[in-house]
């Protein structure tokens, strides 16, 4: 629901670095979110489009690397991906999970010309 | 050449947060961002609240609302500070909007600032506005499955308000699975159930408030 100002921070981003290495153009930027932020990739593709034109990220390549929700069960410290709605832990049956990943949202790297 | 950044997408948010932060500190205010989904009662709530503390602290309210000026009417209806931002279609309130919310508060007649966000319980968990304390309010009509469906709300929040609770016997909810739901991954966060209308349980959200607030 939020990309639009994702994809918005995410740029304001990439061309706050761009500038600070006086780069003129960003061809490609690394995007790493977890599954836990719901974000739609589609969304946010659309929405760099737009947001892109006329700056020096426009045509810029977005690459993003999901990362799945994980938990660690505090009853067995097992380690487990988060299935949807399934939160119990699948080695002891317990329902008292920590997530330990998947809300991870950042701009890993850019690659300038 | 690649440049590597490895920088939150959040980060100009947070940083603008901590700046209001540090202005509400510096006034002496603390302030609470009250997060929930649309018709949980948020507005309910915060009336409850401001009758049972209005004796005791300096009360401030800030509605966020994707548009109307109906919220905030309550509570000016009350005689307490209250501003009106209207996000025109955003799903979340973010610091920034708060930023310039802020100054134009009274804050220095200000013990108490109440953040009501914009009904969702996916956004705005994400944006911190530069508040103390964050909560949850989840209502008995959402249902008892709701921390399942929406683990990041349910993992954020500092405390968790159960509103409508005078409605339980009237509908298939149990508060018991709820809060087993909570705790399957929020396993210290405290609950609290209340009914803004028979004022039950209002006593122990209200004294878990002041006390977070006297820190």
């Amino acid at each position: 629901m939020h990309e639009l100002s994702v994809t918005q921070s995410l740029l304001d981003l990439a061309l706050e670095q761009a500038a600070l290495h006086d780069a003129q153009k960003i061809t490609r930027m690394d995007v790493v979110v977890g599954r836990l932020q719901g974000l739609v990739e589609d969304s946010v593709r659309f929405y760099f489009e737009i947001l892109a034109d006329e700056t020096p990220a426009q045509g810029a390549e977005v690459r993003i690397e999901m990362l799945p929700a994980m938990a660690s069960c505090r009853e067995c410290d097992s380690q487990f991906e988060l299935e949807e709605m399934n939160w119990v832990c699948p080695n002891c049956g317990a329902r008292t999970l920590e997530i330990i990943s998947g809300r991870e949202l950042y701009l890993k790297s850019i690659e300038v010309d | 050449m690649e440049i590597k950044v490895l920088t939150n997408i959040h980060k100009a948010n947070d940083d603008i947060a901590d700046r209001s932060r540090a202005l509400l500190d510096s006034n002496g205010v603390f302030c609470l961002n009250v997060m929930a989904s649309p018709g949980a009662g948020k507005t309910t709530l915060l009336l409850a609240m401001i009758r049972r503390l209005r004796e005791k602290f300096r009360l401030g309210v800030i509605e966020g609302d994707v548009s109307s000026t109906v919220d905030s009417e309550k509570i000016a209806k009350e005689g307490i500070p209250v501003l009106q931002i209207n996000t025109g279609g955003g799903c979340h309130l973010d610091a920034n909007q708060l930023s310039g919310a802020y100054p134009e508060m009274p804050l220095a007649d200000l013990d108490l600032l109440f953040i009501e966000n914009v009904g969702n319980l996916i956004c705005t968990a994400g944006y911190q506005l530069g508040e103390h304390k964050r909560i949850v309010i989840a209502s008995v009509p959402e249902g008892d499955d709701k921390p399942y469906k929406y683990p990041n709300m349910f993992t954020v929040v500092d405390a968790i308000v159960v509103s409508k609770t005078d409605l339980i016997p009237y509908m298939n909810y149990s508060l018991e699975e709820f809060t087993r739901a909570v705790r399957a991954i929020n396993p210290s966060v405290p609950i609290f159930p209340v009914s803004a209308t028979t004022e039950e349980g209002m006593e122990a959200w209200c004294d878990w408030l002041e006390k977070e607030s006297a820190r």
